[in-house]
């Protein structure tokens, strides 16, 4: 158990207080009592007549709530996927671009923006099916008689990761210039395109995924032991495995789907959470992880609506925390990161 | 009690390594190390017992039940495997990684209850290493993670506990206090014990049975006395040895063979 119990439960409770506050936030300035005074009213007394202007309470309700929320789940898809990738392959060091799911699911989504536009649900949809597309290609090429070797695993991932940018680019070439800025603004990871639908086809399948790898959290202890230790303990690792990976290519691309390519959350998070916890075991990193990952993008995203007069891709401010942190590491562990 | 059945068992890697063994028995409560110099196919023989590797042909009955018919939750609770001590990527404590050893008898979701701790903490008491508990799995010597890997077999439980060359890359005190332990687990619980070895000298001062192997093939096996003679080490090694008794043990030297260099 960890020595600092308090410690476990700020962290745990952490997402609340963020939440609220980043209801604060935004573009069109609110002040705080009148925010409250909405959430107020729409708990209390939904029909009663208001001071404020209706627009207010559209911007509350029906703008920021849905993009907090989708930071929230996007944060624990990201977060809570990169701990359990990372114990299934024992390697602090990866997340789910390794496996190639952040790039179909990229692809598909592009695929969807530039040729089904006002198809409703044709981004999601394709998104799903080249992440899981991106990740059967990488396990089915990682397998050979029965046994899925992690090496082989990343090895393909990259492989595959590979391919689908390239196709990604190509469809880049392809799309027609008004097209291509929304596929590009998209790539560079938002939630700005986010309302109260997007939110609700995405948010059950993270929370899927999220309950099987919470359930699973100790069971990834013993897959990090390695492939035969796994085995020889009693372990069906090739089950146990698979349903992970299927567990986080869920979540993954159900997150992308909607706000593109969001990078580097799925390394920081579990590893800051580890340091705090002083401990690598899942049964707290998992849940932890989860409720991190979704301050984490909250906050990035309250940056990304206030730092400058214009919205800037929350995807470039988790990368410019996450790829000097990733540096830090690297520098850190040397020549022992990758073994 | 038989624990352990071995007949007419080949196995191939498939780049021209094979391994065979014609009939092999263990009993409950003994010893039974296998002996040979490196790559005379011990680990291969302990991973066929394990099910880590299927033989190509033969038969593997541990407590008289196919190995093939076992899920690989119940081998677990019916064999231990012991492997050559590692660092692992994630800092766990030494308790964690016993409490691993519970794994097979929790479903998919289930977490380690109060009743799989305190199994947990048996075993590290069982084999004298309680204190270590808390430390880092990563920052113990190479002898405490070899009596931490045995605790976590303890706490699967077994009837049959493998182990993989369990004192290599020890110093000399730790070979001996880890194949004492492992003795004394083998005749407190009637486990049956198969272990690899690459020093004659501790076959000799801890088996029950030794089985001599070279080359894949399983060459004799039998009590240490029949087994284990200067002629049998010299072909199964390589090199001429001499036997000499010292306070009523035998023990295997190199012969000396013209000067030393």
């Amino acid at each position: 158990m960890p020595k600092n119990k308090l410690l476990v439960l700020a962290l745990l409770l952490l997402p609340m207080p963020v939440l609220l506050f980043s209801l604060f936030v935004g573009i069109y300035s609110i002040d705080p009592i009148t925010v409250l005074s909405i959430l107020a009213k729409r708990l209390y007394d939904p029909s009663g007549a208001s001071p404020w202007p209706d627009v207010y309470e559209t911007i509350i309700i029906n703008i920021r709530m849905p993009r907090i929320l989708l930071a929230l789940v996007g944060g624990i898809a990201l977060s809570v996927s990169g701990a359990s990738l990372q114990g299934i392959f024992r390697n602090p060091l990866v997340d789910t671009y390794i496996l190639g799911v952040s790039a179909g699911a990229g692809l598909g989504a592009a695929l969807g923006i530039a040729y089904f536009p006002g198809v409703p649900g044709s981004v999601q949809a394709l998104s799903f099916a080249m992440g899981f597309a991106a990740f059967f290609t990488t396990y089915t090429v990682a397998k050979s008689k029965g046994e899925t070797p992690v090496i082989s695993l990343v090895l393909a991932g990259v492989i595959v990761t590979a391919l689908f940018s390239a196709l990604l680019s190509i469809i880049k070439f392809f799309t027609e210039a008004e097209k291509l800025a929304g596929v590009v603004y998209w790539m560079m990871g938002s939630l700005a395109v986010t309302g109260w639908g997007p939110l609700s086809q995405v948010a059950p399948l993270i929370m899927v995924g999220f309950a099987v790898a919470f359930l699973m959290r100790w069971r990834i202890n013993v897959l990090s032991m390695g492939d035969e230790e796994a085995k020889a303990l009693g372990v069906n690792v090739g089950r146990d495995r698979l349903i992970l990976l299927l567990a986080s290519t869920l979540m993954v691309s159900a997150f992308v789907s909607v706000a593109g390519i969001i990078g580097w959350i799925g390394l920081v998070v579990p590893h800051t959470v580890r340091m705090l916890l002083g401990t690598p075991d899942n049964r707290l990193v998992v849940p932890l992880s989860a409720s991190v990952g979704a301050v984490f993008l909250m906050v990035a995203d309250d940056l990304a609506r206030s730092v400058a007069s214009f919205e800037l891709p929350v995807g470039v401010i988790t990368t410019l925390v996450g790829a000097p942190f990733f540096l830090y590491l690297l520098k850190l562990r040397g020549g022992s990161a990758w073994k | 009690m038989e624990v352990v059945r071995i007949s007419g068992l080949d196995f191939s890697y498939g780049d021209g390594f094979s391994i065979h063994a014609d009939s092999l028995r263990v009993y409950a409560g003994e010893v039974l190390t296998l002996l040979g110099p490196n790559g005379s196919g011990k680990t291969t023989l302990l991973k066929c017992i394990n099910s880590l590797l299927k033989p190509n042909s033969g038969e593997v009955l541990i407590c008289g039940k196919e190995i093939g018919s076992y899920s690989r939750g119940d081998l677990a609770k019916a064999v231990g495997y012991v492997p050559q001590s590692h660092a692992p990527s994630f800092p766990f404590t030494v308790f964690d990684i016993v409490l691993m050893g519970r794994v097979s008898y929790l479903s998919i979701f289930q977490q380690p209850s109060e009743a799989d701790r305190r199994k947990a903490e048996e075993a590290l008491t069982t084999v004298g290493i309680y204190a270590m508990r808390d430390r880092i799995y990563t920052n113990i010597s190479g002898g405490e993670r070899q009596l931490v890997l045995i605790a976590r077999a303890i706490a699967q439980e077994p009837r049959l506990l493998l182990l993989d060359e369990p004192t290599a890359h020890l110093d000399f005190r730790n070979q001996i206090e880890t194949l004492r332990t492992i003795k004394r687990l083998s005749r407190e619980r009637k486990v049956a014990v198969v272990m690899s070895l690459h020093d004659p000298n501790h076959a000799l001062l801890f088996s029950d049975r030794i089985a001599l192997m070279r080359g894949g093939k399983l060459l004799r096996e039998g009590p240490p006395d029949e087994v284990v003679d200067s002629k049998s080490i010299e072909e199964v090694y390589g090199i001429p040895v001499d036997m000499v008794e010292h306070s009523g043990m035998r023990y295997i030297l190199p012969a000396k063979k013209g000067e030393w260099l």
